[in-house]
């Protein structure tokens, strides 16, 4: 098993969507103690679906990887599809399992954006 | 092929009464550099857990039947046994915890609860891991104690001496201290910071946790009147921990947990505490850890603690010295020519690469390392201003070879992270 694919490594250093949005419609900072990586998650909603994602952090390559790539994979999606998506959608969107010891790191920013969902509610 | 360090000890020999180490994971030999974390275990040790359990397992003291004897005889036996091994003065000296975490708990909560009042410091390190902080966090909140910590020097390697002898002026009631820190390696002379509380009036705990397993360590020497260590840290297994404390002491404190065993008698208005050790150990304890950690001293003392710690010393150096060579990797602690105050402890960072992703690519070269902030955050966030480090640390059956395979994954880091190695020339 191959956890640095080449993808993953590439958001790591370039990734995506960093940097804030001025008052989303949706945030949460959230933080993983077991790596101190550290999300914050910035969601721009127009009519039920996922308009802008941003998000800003540090944290290893599989969290801002991950976050880079979620960041992307967000935008156009349902608010339900976004509630709907779990572990399996990040394993599936990295293109491997990190395994029990680094699915936290993985699925960091997913959390992070389904509890800013939540809060907006 | 024996190399370098490995030919003063018969780290060959000592490796096959590991059988945990002949472990192949995906066609990758298991390279164990987590011993600071837990070490190992003895075929020995295994095998008198089990044959406690085949054999005579029973509940210990006022059994009048032929295994109980055998169990309470076995089970304080290694009493005697660790008493000398750290040179106590005996085994009434010696109370078993679960581990040194509880060790330290158990005089905050026995010594320090009866002793310590509103506005009296407390004494700690910058060092220290959280079992030697937040059980002063938790007494100092309870009793309004006030906590000072030392500071570490403009090097980040040592205890600063001039901020031992300020804090000191303190007064403070208790010295908590670290004698080997789990982060930096730093091997603290506790033998002159006991000395010098003690001219103050301040009682004096060890956290021996990562020197008792590593290095000849003598209570009366130090002269602390506490000292906490962990079983499964010195070839044991979980669950078995030992809190020393001068026998005067014990018997001028009053219990904190209390059932049976910790009893002479019991009435219904009152009760007489037993005698020492047992006064502190309330309820059926872990009989076959306390079976087995005298096992593993055994062993401890047959390989020769001075040998251990020659042996993790040429290693150490011999890491620090190849970790040297590497462009883009930093190591914490005392340096190379400091080998006297280093322990076989090394936290190390790649620039621009976290230390989590630096122990799973570790992991898929098959070699165990951690990362994390070490259960010391303070020193680790606050003092060295980093989220996490990665570590790795050495024992009695790790070979030059681990070292190596170390430094290869290194590099493997680098390659998957695109880090370019053309100022390695400098060496």
């Amino acid at each position: 098993m191959d956890l640095y694919a080449e993808e993953i490594v590439a958001h790591y250093e370039h990734p995506h969507n960093k940097g804030r949005i001025d008052s989303p419609s949706a945030s949460f900072h959230d933080y993983n103690p077991i790596c101190g990586d550290d999300v914050t998650i910035y969601l721009d909603i127009k009519g039920g679906k996922i308009a802008d994602a941003k998000f800003e952090g540090v944290g290893c390559a599989i969290s801002i990887g991950a976050a880079s790539m979620l960041t992307d994979f967000l935008k156009g999606k349902s608010l339900h599809e976004v509630k709907e998506m779990g572990p399996k959608t990040i394993i599936e969107m990295l293109g491997i399992d990190p395994g029990p010891a680094r699915l936290k790191c993985a699925t960091l920013s997913l959390r992070a954006a389904q509890k800013a969902l939540e809060d907006k509610r | 092929m024996v190399k370098g360090s490995d030919m003063e000890l018969d780290v060959n020999g000592i490796r096959r009464d590991f059988p945990i180490l002949g472990t192949v994971q995906d066609g990758k030999p298991l390279v164990y550099l987590d011993s600071a974390a837990t070490s190992q275990k003895p075929k020995k040790v295994i095998a008198a857990i089990s044959r406690y359990y085949r054999k005579y397992n029973a509940n210990i003291h006022r059994g009048v039947y032929k295994i109980s004897i055998e169990a309470s005889e076995a089970y304080e036996k290694s009493k005697t046994k660790v008493a000398k091994f750290i040179n106590a003065g005996s085994m009434e000296e010696i109370i078993y915890t679960r581990n040194a975490t509880e060790s330290i708990n158990l005089v905050a909560l026995s010594w320090a609860e009866q002793n310590i009042r509103s506005g009296d410091h407390i004494l700690l390190s910058e060092l220290e891991h959280h079992s030697n902080i937040v059980p002063w966090q938790i007494l100092a909140k309870r009793k309004g104690a006030v906590i000072d910590y030392i500071r570490l020097d403009s090097d980040m390697a040592e205890l600063d001496a001039a901020s031992v002898d300020r804090e000191l002026k303190k007064n403070p009631k208790i010295v908590a201290i670290t004698q080997a820190s789990n982060v930096l390696g730093t091997i603290v002379d506790v033998k002159s910071i006991a000395k010098e509380a003690h001219a103050r009036g301040a009682a004096v705990l060890v956290d021996a946790a990562q020197s008792v397993p590593h290095m000849p360590v003598d209570v009366r020497d130090i002269d602390c009147d506490f000292m906490a260590f962990s079983g499964h840290k010195m070839l044991g297994p979980t669950g078995i921990g030992v809190l020393y404390a001068k026998k005067r002491i014990l018997e001028e404190t009053s219990p904190a947990l209390g059932g049976g065993d910790m009893i002479k008698t019991v009435g219904f208005e009152t009760f007489v505490s037993n005698d020492l050790p047992w006064k502190f150990e309330a309820g059926t304890p872990n009989i076959e850890g306390g079976i087995a950690l005298g096992v593993a001293v055994d062993y401890l003392k047959r390989i020769g603690m001075q040998n251990i710690r020659d042996h993790e010393k040429r290693l150490t150096k011999y890491a620090l010295g190849q970790l040297a060579k590497q462009s883009g990797v930093s190591v914490f602690g005392p340096d190379a020519d400091d080998i006297d105050h280093r322990c076989g402890v090394i936290s190390f960072e790649i620039d621009g690469v976290h230390p989590h992703d630096v122990a799973s690519i570790f992991d898929q070269e098959g070699i165990a390392i951690r990362a994390g902030h070490h259960c010391a955050m303070p020193l680790v966030v606050n003092v060295l201003k980093r989220p996490a480090l990665s570590r790795m640390s050495f024992y009695l059956y790790n070979k030059q070879s681990d070292v190596d395979a170390a430094i290869s994954a290194i590099g493997q880091v680098k390659r998957i992270f695109k880090i370019k190695e053309a100022a390695q020339a400098k060496v």
